[in-house]
């Protein structure tokens, strides 16, 4: 890719007996959002730690905003934001201090690091908390201070490392409607998510991660379209039925899942209309009753699930 | 958010470095102006020692002349070695917090945090020499040299307490976690104690008495009350009170300088 704000070739690092990655590679295109899907110790935080110079890579290209990390580190640092997993502030000093801080040390004259800590505290909700130190702030202030942080200059290119883990439901809604806001402005985001439903909703093309290596990649419906295509969900009214029901609903056995919590079956379909029309005959005809029958496209948990084969761990991660 | 803001004066990379090194600095300086109770018990603690050493222990074993005038170069110098733990818990305290990672993502001079931290700490060790230097007035000690050898001294006492200071920085990168600073006190002390601050050697059995002779910390004592013309002075002391310090700064400055560079690659 000509236009690309990432190039990762054949990344490798490995800490002791451990290959956090092993061979990675990855292409982001500029002004795009990407993410990067996995479990737990599948080498995210490892390609971000190494994409924003903070850990040398043991082999491979790794290039950002068109600076090698390792060689011109110093080039690649003037061109990146980084939201890290844990917040990367001083939590002894206030939050316009540490924005004003950062300003400087991205060697803006002092005036404008005012102004632009001024600027960033309003456009994130923390203007009337700028003086307070920074560990009294709440989980959800932290964090958008911190993504403030990441952005004192206009970054070209802004990691986010599971910006949302350990946030509530409104602290995520909030960090990613700023991300969404912030790619209007051009800037490459590479997020790193465990959260299927986050990659889904932010990334126009997702990087699906395992053992340290790119094991899929493409946008979310062609990840989808990969496991198989469209699904059928069947919800009855008693769970206990879902046993018959699977044995006589015309399916391929292979490739239904069963949850009894939710008295759900679902299946894998070819042909949506037979399927559907399949279903409501065989039901009615065994008088098993049925709450509601769906057809849907495949959840990226199931992507997931399906190209990882690693059922226990996906549950982990989700 | 398209704006392009204006970078300072477009200068050398050793202007940055030094603009840096100042943003370093006054975070330290918001940090004391956010916690002034922990930077007034850091002043107060050698003065406790000072008066407790002064009259509750007194005596002093085989000083002549008057006790105060031996004891005070001595707690100064103590002061100065003490300030190894001090930087080192801070350094410590500062790796393990995240904000270590922004600064190293950014296109900030390498060493400006190290530099920030040693600017704060000199800063601080010459306030708690002033406050030493002042209590030690209201108990009676008074220094006999002129206006140069004061000043001399308290040079004397800085260089030996920056030679501590990245002791203490490389101390700190090498063993990194907090639990460790706490080994570093429990051996402070004895070392620091096992000096001439508030004793002669010719008072200590022969092989102890060559230990803390060697001790650098006596150097720099022996010096500085030669300097200030009080009991326990003598002459020779300077080269080694100026020598010993550079030395172990020729030593742990670069080490601590490259690891720090190298942090987690």
């Amino acid at each position: 890719m000509a236009d690309a704000a990432i190039t990762v070739e054949g990344a490798r690092k490995r800490y002791g007996d451990k290959q956090a990655l092993d061979g990675l590679d990855l292409l982001v295109g500029r002004g795009t959002v990407h993410g990067v899907l996995g479990p737990n110790g599948a080498g995210k935080t490892t390609l971000v730690r190494i994409l924003s110079t903070l850990l040398r890579p043991d082999g491979g290209r790794v290039e950002v905003a068109g600076h090698d990390v390792v060689r011109e580190a110093g080039r690649v640092r003037l061109r990146i934001g980084l939201l890290g997993q844990h917040a990367a502030l001083d939590e002894e000093l206030g939050g316009r201090q540490n924005l004003e801080m950062f300003g400087r040390l991205h060697h803006l004259r002092a005036r404008h690091a005012r102004v632009r800590a001024d600027q960033l505290l309003e456009r994130f909700g923390l203007a009337d908390t700028g003086r307070k130190a920074v560990k009294r702030y709440s989980g959800g202030m932290r964090r958008r201070l911190d993504l403030a942080a990441s952005l004192v200059t206009d970054p070209e290119v802004l990691f986010l490392d599971e910006p949302t883990t350990g946030l509530d439901p409104r602290g995520r809604t909030e960090v990613w409607a700023s991300v969404r806001s912030l790619v209007g402005g051009g800037t490459t985001v590479l997020l790193t998510t465990q959260y299927l439903e986050e990659a889904d909703q932010l990334a126009d093309r997702i990087s699906v991660v395992d053992h340290g290596r790119v094991i899929a990649d493409g946008t979310a419906d062609e990840l989808k379209a990969r496991t198989g295509g469209d699904r059928i969900d069947v919800v009855l009214r008693d769970g206990g039925q879902l046993g018959a029901a699977v044995a006589l609903l015309p399916f391929p056995a292979e490739g239904v899942s069963v949850d009894t919590d939710r008295r759900l079956l679902s299946a894998p379909v070819t042909d949506r209309m037979t399927a559907l029309a399949g279903a409501v005959r065989a039901l009615e005809e065994a008088g098993i009753e049925a709450e509601d029958i769906a057809l849907r496209r495949p959840t990226l948990d199931e992507v997931f699930l399906h190209l990882t084969g690693d059922d226990h761990r996906v549950k982990e991660a989700a | 958010m398209s704006t392009t803001y204006e970078t300072s004066s477009p200068g050398t990379y050793g202007a940055y470095a030094l603009a840096d090194c100042w943003t370093m600095t006054r975070r330290e300086l918001a940090h004391w102006a956010r916690q002034p109770v922990q930077v007034a018990v850091g002043l107060i603690f050698p003065v406790m020692l000072l008066l407790m050493f002064g009259y509750l222990i007194g005596g002093g074993r085989g000083v002549e002349g008057a006790y105060v005038d031996f004891l005070v170069p001595g707690m100064l110098a103590l002061t100065m070695a003490f300030g190894l733990e001090g930087t080192m818990l801070a350094v410590t305290q500062d790796l393990n917090k995240g904000v270590i990672d922004r600064f190293r993502s950014m296109p900030m001079a390498n060493g400006a945090v190290l530099v920030g931290r040693s600017a704060a700490d000199m800063l601080q060790s010459g306030l708690g020499l002033a406050a030493l230097i002042g209590v030690g007035y209201a108990i009676g000690w008074r220094p006999h040299g002129g206006p140069g050898a004061f000043l001399g001294a308290v040079g004397l006492l800085l260089l030996f307490r920056f030679a501590m200071l990245w002791i203490g920085i490389e101390l700190a990168l090498v063993a990194g976690k907090p639990e460790m600073v706490q080994a570093v006190q429990i051996l402070v002390w004895p070392v620091g104690f096992l000096s001439n601050a508030f004793a002669t050697p010719d008072s200590m059995p022969g092989w102890l008495g060559t230990a803390v002779e060697w001790n650098p910390m006596s150097q720099t004592a022996t010096a500085v009350r030669d300097l200030f013309g009080g009991p326990g002075g003598e002459p020779g002391h300077l080269w080694a009170a100026a020598i010993w310090p550079l030395g172990l700064l020729a030593v742990f400055f670069p080490l601590a300088v490259r690891r720090f560079g190298r942090l987690s690659v």
